[in-house]
């Protein structure tokens, strides 16, 4: 038996998909793992806490995130459909969105105002760039929106899907403090909250900590936000002067 | 089958999401377009078949695991991020819970307001 010469056996296996689909799964694994071990908390999410090992992984081997992205392309995919499925739970408790229908969409413009308005000023205060500013406008909503929103007002798109991902680990980092602060216990209004603040990450939150039925409300505020911010953006971002 | 079943539902409403967003020319993306078809056409049939709920309560338990890929990504922008890292990092930090405290507010507010009027 003939044994091939490693480097031969790694640039094989570092240009086939197979590798970065396995590390990926793997990595989520041991930080789900990892983070069950400290008690679960949401200060190191599994989802950051995955994506820095796998950045740390990719740097050290020298992979570029196009090579990566050819076999963690098939998770990616699967973001479609689950953003389809969101109508599942929506439907499921669809009594309780009925009755809290006016309510919540007031509280998606007023929070959405806040979002867009906090992150301008501030980025504006420090002296951020032009670009990176645009690219922050968008951050609340989920990542595909997102996107568009930041190319249509002039950002950058991909950079714009980053900070999206870090609003949404911030956002349920934060999260459990503020519910604790304000003393808010209904699910369906931390839900909502989530959902609105911090898009999908958020929602698969709520799923996991809080129940079906915030996970549910988490997933009618990021279709909400997604859909008002793509039309109130645009004429904000204009309000500032940087359109 | 039921699986394959429900995922092909899943899939098509997406389909059909992607070609209204394409179609129109909307900043919404497809699958957003493609939970409102789904809700719409369970709305109509009255309840959620075992085969749907099988695959997508199956997807949305999984749901962190499919944003990892696209954070990788942030690899790519360390250099802009790092130019603007101290404005990046105060915004996304304060105003993250400056909108997570005006919605709780206001929607704990208005709960009670209903809850006291009844």
């Amino acid at each position: 038996m003939n044994l091939a010469e490693f480097d031969q056996l790694w640039v094989y296996l570092s240009g086939n998909p197979l590798l970065s689909l396995l590390v990926t799964l793997l990595a989520f694994m041991l930080a789900v793992r990892i983070n069950k071990g400290l008690g679960g908390t949401a200060l190191v999410h599994p989802v950051t806490l995955s994506i820095a090992m796998l950045i740390s992984f990719l740097l050290l081997v020298d992979m570029d995130y196009g090579t990566y992205f050819e076999g963690a392309q098939f998770i990616h995919f699967l973001l479609g459909p689950a953003t389809v499925a969101l109508a599942i739970p929506l439907y499921d408790h669809r009594e309780r969105v009925r009755r809290l229908l006016w309510p919540l969409l007031a509280a998606c413009i007023l929070g959405i105002l806040t979002a867009v308005s906090s992150t301008l000023g501030l980025a504006l205060l420090l002296g951020a760039q032009v670009e990176t500013m645009l690219s922050l406008a968008p951050r609340s909503v989920t990542s595909p929106i997102a996107m568009g929103i930041a190319e249509q007002i002039g950002g950058i798109p991909s950079l714009a899907a980053g900070l999206v991902l870090l609003t949404g680990s911030i956002g349920c980092a934060l999260a459990p403090g503020i519910f604790h602060l304000l003393k808010i216990d209904d699910p369906a209004v931390k839900g909502f909250a989530l959902g609105l603040t911090a898009h999908g990450f958020g929602t698969a939150h709520a799923f996991a900590k809080i129940g079906a039925v915030a996970g549910a409300f988490s997933g009618l505020a990021m279709g909400l936000t997604g859909l008002v911010t793509a039309f109130l953006l645009p004429l904000l971002v204009r309000m500032f002067g940087l359109g | 089958m039921p699986l394959i079943l429900g995922m092909s539902v899943l899939l098509a409403c997406q389909f059909i999401g992607e070609l209204v967003a394409r179609g129109l020319t909307l900043p919404i993306p497809g699958p957003v377009i493609g939970m409102v078809v789904l809700l719409v056409g369970l709305l109509v049939f009255g309840k959620v078949p075992k085969s749907l709920r099988l695959a997508g309560e199956g997807l949305l338990r999984y749901l962190t695991l499919l944003f990892v890929p696209a954070g990788v990504g942030l690899m790519v922008h360390f250099s802009l991020i790092g130019n603007d890292l101290w404005p990046i990092a105060v915004t996304l930090v304060v105003s993250t819970a400056v909108t997570l405290v005006v919605t709780l507010w206001a929607l704990d507010r208005m709960n009670r307001r209903r809850g006291n009027g009844r």
